[in-house]
């Protein structure tokens, strides 16, 4: 029987420090008891002596300096597992809210887990086929990936994301999926927007879910996405699953870890949030990937709202730091109607290079990806200066390029929540928006496939552009 | 070697703070608890030591024994580093994962060498002879490229009193025994070296060769010299870590020592898997024979982190001293500031700038101090280390604390662009930002290699480049129209500079590496190019036409001539003379 303490010596913000214990250990849990009799969960963050440094889960509300019961239970944060957890949901702090009973374990797991050795990684590089063009044609995702969505508030990232989860398949086959989903701070609307989602289309016998809500408490944030990502390891190295985890909103996360930090009084780093943040969330984020020689793989799509759309936030800002790559929702597409919104210019898939190509997705599809960025690029560059100097002031070849840029974001990027289009189809829609330039100004493609693939478009603006220069 | 023990008395993360640790000396070696987590004395106050551990203390508390070492934080130098991952306290990743799995679990230990394999010894110096500190007395083959040498520890000078014959032994085989002064040495085939202290040399000197990259944008505009220094700052995906993967694949160095420090895992396997398949252009074997990788992922403990560059470093100086040319890769250093940044602040030292330590500029000066090029000790013979280190600023800030401090020590300046990034234009290395303090040392010889000519091409690209960004702000405020066809040829030309010369696609074979043979022939076509249209202006004829040559397409596509075929150039090269020759032809006559 652990030792109980009342020797509560402050309490401030979410952080309490208890005085005179003995054998306290780094990071191990603590179970608090309030003068009411209500339980509140912690966790040490600095022993010194006989001082130790609790952060509680739950907000310190309701603690006094004498009533406040502090017990040490020796071991760090765990989380149960067995096969029976999928389909199961829990709150935040990994205890289930579906009506169900507590899952019999097989196996407990710390939720901090241990760092994967690079070593043992395998390089993703298997085509996940989205169905959305603007992901699977230009910033294609691959398993084992993490692919973060940097989106603003009131932007349908949630709609993405639940796309994204219905219709991301391997082509040519069948295997053990699974989701994680772990919800940080969002609204009770949201979560449930994912929950019948997953519903409707079945997934929900193939999902794990954790959900902190607006109204958990905030330090509870904290712990909840490392009980979806212990469980994502489970299900994808014990059982061999492919798991996509969507973690969101990261914002609410990293706002809890500055919370913290601020009632520690550390040295702020920018804008207040922790130094070590980077540190902190790439422990989470590191936890994507495939492991040699294991059937399964975690791919990680966390989502971020970033404040006041500013991807230099340090939080957007650092999460591009340890991601491989990521989408950019724009509000400016957004605004015009067009969904997905997703900004291609800014969003990137790094993994992308090692998953396209002849016998993943298509021999030209490198090319055509170069082309449609550069055009777009050009054509985005084009328009602006048009809108200063008027379209007068634009020669006939950049006016090709405005007309590119237009049709691009209206026929490419845009298409409907349920539209599931194939590569090929992306593609062909590609090659049919390149074919208004002259073959000249295809660069970045090679003839040989310019040749193979671009006659099959070249009726699409015959005569009115092409030979124009 | 563990016995003398202290007391744990605080822990805050990977900090430690131990009592009473007898003779603690500052980057002594400790190991805390019974869960053997393995740490360096960072800070002495009083009868107090503070531990950095570079494993998670979690369940560490006060009352566990801390056991001292008495010895600094050093590795292994010796065969077999090549071709090995280690993580950033010399741990062999390889070895750790055959024992202990996918997931690196705490207190897991291998030495860094492995002790049972058997090397081929050859003595190149007999019983009798003297010997000093550098002096080589054997060798290794340790891969098929790489001529590993025994040289003589630090510290140790007289006579060999007995060296085995040609055999094969494992590191730990006493090979030779050495009558100094006091005693008699034995030396291995391995040696020590705390990593924080730097491999001394003979002499220093300043660099005079580039270290050839292939890379076109800094073998032409902005190269770094074998023994120098260069930093890569740019915002996180503007291709920092692809320039570095290039450098490691592609520079001319002969053994490239890699350090992932605090990033990605997935870019360390990629190193991993692609190395071994990829060919060094100048020896044509795998490019794993040349290469030693630290790898201390974000999510692998922040200490170790800390120690990583120093790991990789003095590896790269261990190799220097046989009289190789090394090139260090170190990404990123920002992360490595970063874990300083930390164990300060867990220190509760007086933050600097940005939370930073007061001495993060030293620091950073003293690791970058570590290039060079050098007199070997022993046979004096001349050796590089080149050192190249990410920097990832927040928000891609250039006034951020790491970027400035590096600034101020190294030599060459490759300014990634987030603009240019998202245009795709790769590397994104900004010409008109970036710079190299190498180019006047190193002209000798690029005139010796590729002729006079080249640096008026080169300077004439510049300035061609420098112009368009003049001229690009005009046409922003009154319209390309408002430009002479004078000014609008000069802008054509910039963009064949930067579109059909700077921008590189690593991922494409043909593309990957540009030789400086074809760097110049590639560069030429364009300046001949402008030239014979600059003249063909004078001439009268009109731009339109200029412009719509269909050459100007294969001007594009030439990079993508194979490094065999350079005779193509010639063509082509004739093909424009000519048919400049037919426009101004067809103006004269009407
Ligand atoms: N030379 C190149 N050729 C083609 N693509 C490139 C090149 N350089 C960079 N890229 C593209 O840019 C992406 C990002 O590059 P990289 O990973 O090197 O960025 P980084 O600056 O290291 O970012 P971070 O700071 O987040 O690590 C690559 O995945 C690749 O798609
Ligand atoms: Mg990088």
């Amino acid at each position: 029987m652990a030792k109980e303490y009342v020797t509560t010596r402050e309490i401030a913000g979410p952080l309490l420090i208890v005085d005179h214990i003995e054998g306290a250990k780094y990071n191990e849990i603590v179970q608090i008891k309030a003068v009411d009799g209500s339980i509140k969960n912690g966790q040490v963050l600095e022993v010194d002596g006989d001082r130790a440094l609790i952060q509680v889960f739950e907000g310190t509300a309701g603690l006094n300096l004498g009533g406040t019961r502090v017990k040490f239970l020796g071991r760090g944060v765990e989380v149960g597992l067995s096969p029976s957890i999928l389909g199961r949901i829990f709150n935040g702090s990994g205890v289930p809210i579906d009506g169900s009973s507590a899952i019999i374990s097989e196996k407990r797991m710390d939720i901090n887990g241990n760092p994967l050795n690079p070593y043992a990684r395998n390089y993703p590089s298997e085509f996940i086929q989205t169905g959305i063009s603007a992901i699977d044609g230009l910033n294609t995702l691959v398993r084992g990936q993490k692919l973060p969505i940097f989106s603003g508030s009131g932007l349908p990232h949630a709609k993405v994301a639940a796309q994204i989860a219905r219709q991301a398949k391997v082509l040519g086959k069948e295997e053990k999926f699974a989701v994680v989903f772990v919800a940080m701070g969002i609204t009770f609307e949201e979560a449930n927007y994912f929950m019948e989602d997953f519903k409707q289309t079945g997934a929900l016998e193939r999902s794990v879910m954790f959900l902190n809500l607006a109204n958990d408490p905030v330090i509870e944030r904290i712990a909840t996405p490392r009980f979806g990502l212990t469980v994502a390891e489970y299900l994808a190295f014990d059982l061999g699953m492919h798991v996509l985890v969507i973690l969101t909103d990261m914002t609410n996360y990293c706002e809890a870890l500055r919370e913290i930090s601020a009632a520690r009084k550390e040295v702020p780093g920018r804008r207040g949030y922790p130094g070590y943040m980077y540190t902190d969330l790439a422990t989470m984020y590191e936890r994507a990937g495939r492991i040699k020689e294991k059937k399964g793989s975690i791919t990680q799509i966390p989502i971020l709202t970033m404040p006041e759309d500013d991807k230099t936030h340090p939080i957007a800002d650092l999460t591009g730091y340890i991601t491989e790559g990521q989408m950019f929702l724009s509000r400016n597409l957004f605004q015009q109607a067009i969904y997905p919104p997703i900004d291609v210019l800014p969003s990137l898939s790094r993994l992308k290079d090692k998953g396209i190509g002849k016998g993943k997705t298509r021999e030209d599809h490198a090319d055509v990806l170069n082309q449609l960025f550069a055009a777009y690029a050009r054509g985005r560059e084009v328009r602006e200066l048009a809108i200063v100097l008027g379209e007068s002031a634009l020669t006939k070849a950049d006016l090709i390029f405005v007309r590119f840029a237009d049709e691009f974001e209206q026929k490419f990027v845009k298409q409907s929540e349920y539209e599931n289009r194939s590569i090929e189809e992306t593609l062909d829609i590609g090659w049919r928006l390149l074919s208004i330039f002259p073959v000249g100004e295809l660069k970045r493609i090679r003839p040989e496939y310019i040749k193979k693939y671009l006659s099959r478009y070249t009726t699409f603006s015959a005569g009115d552009t092409k030979n124009a220069d | 070697m563990k016995e003398k023990i202290g007391r744990v008395v605080k822990v805050a993360g990977p900090l430690v703070v131990a009592e009473n640790i007898p003779q603690a000396k500052m980057f002594e070696m400790v190991y805390v608890s019974d869960k053997n987590l393995f740490g360096e004395i960072i800070e002495i106050k009083g009868n107090k030591a503070s531990i950095q551990v570079y494993e998670d203390t979690s369940g560490i508390g006060p009352g566990e024994f801390v056991y001292s070492t008495g010895l600094s934080l050093s590795v292994e130098l010796g065969p077999g580093l090549i071709g090995s991952i280690y993580d950033g306290v010399q741990r062999p990743l390889d070895e750790l994962r055959k024992e202990y799995g996918d997931f690196i679990s705490r207190g897991a230990y291998k030495p860094a060498l492995n002790r049972e394999k058997e090397w081929l010894f050859e003595p190149v110096v007999s019983k009798g002879a003297t010997v000093k500190t550098g002096d080589v007395i054997g060798k290794v083959q340790e891969t098929p490229v790489i001529m590993h040498k025994i040289i003589v520890p630090s510290g140790i000078e007289g006579e060999i009193i007995s060296i085995i014959e040609k055999k094969k032994v494992t590191v730990e085989e006493v090979v030779a025994r050495v009558k100094t002064m006091e005693e008699t040495k034995e030396i291995k085939l391995f040696q020590k070296w705390p990593v924080r202290i730097a491999r001394p040399v003979m002499k220093r000197l300043p660099p005079i060769n580039p270290l050839v990259t292939g890379q076109r944008v800094i073998d032409a505009f902005f190269p770094i010299a074998k023994g120098g220094t260069a930093c890569v700052p740019g915002p996180f995906g503007s291709g920092k870590t692809v320039v570095q993967h290039q450098l490691s694949k592609w520079s001319d160095a002969d053994i490239v020592v890699f350090i992932g420090c605090g990033e990605r895992g997935n870019e360390m396997t990629d190193v991993l898997m692609e190395f071994p398949e990829l060919k060094d252009p100048r020896t044509g074997r795998p490019l794993m024979e040349r290469t030693v990788l630290i790898a201390n992922t974000s999510n692998m403990p922040v200490a170790a982190r800390e120690a990583s560059v120093f790991t990789g470093i003095t590896i790269g100086e261990y190799y220097r001293d046989m009289g190789y040319n090394i090139a260090l890769m170190a990404d990123s250093t920002s992360r490595w500031a970063e874990a300083m940044r930390e164990m300060s602040g867990r220190l509760e030292e007086m933050p600097g700038e940005e939370g930073y330590p007061a001495y993060l500029a030293s620091r950073v000066a003293s690791f970058y101090e570590r290039a060079g090029r050098v007199f070997i000790l022993g046979s004096g013979k001349e050796a590089t280390l080149s050192v190249i280190g990410a920097v990832s600023p927040p928000g891609g800030d250039l006034s951020d604390p790491v970027v400035q401090a590096t600034l101020r020590t190294v030599r060459v300046f490759w300014s990634l662009d987030a603009q240019l990034a998202y245009a795709r234009h790769f590397p994104s290395i900004h010409w008109l930002r970036s710079y190299s303090l190498y180019v006047d040392m190193l002209s000798d010889f690029y005139k010796k290699e590729m002729g006079e000519e080249w640096i008026e091409i080169r300077q004439e690209a510049m300035k061609t480049l420098r112009r368009e960004a003049e001229l690009q702000e005009m046409v922003r405020l009154i319209g390309i129209d408002a430009l002479s066809s004078k000014d609008r040829l000069i802008m054509e030309t910039a963009r064949s500079i930067r579109e059909d010369f700077l921008q590189q696609n690593a991922f494409m074979d043909a593309d990957t590496y540009t030789s400086l043979k074809k760097q110049y022939r590639m560069m030429k076509l364009i300046h001949l190019f402008n030239k014979l249209a600059a003249h063909a202006l004078d001439k009268n004829v009109g731009l339109d036409k200029i412009l719509s040559l269909p050459i100007r397409i294969e001007i594009s596509r030439a990079k993508l001539i194979p490094e065999k075929e350079l005779k193509k150039f010639d063509a082509i090269e004739e093909k424009i003379s000519s048919l400049f020759n037919t426009l101004v032809k067809e103006v004269e006559n009407g």
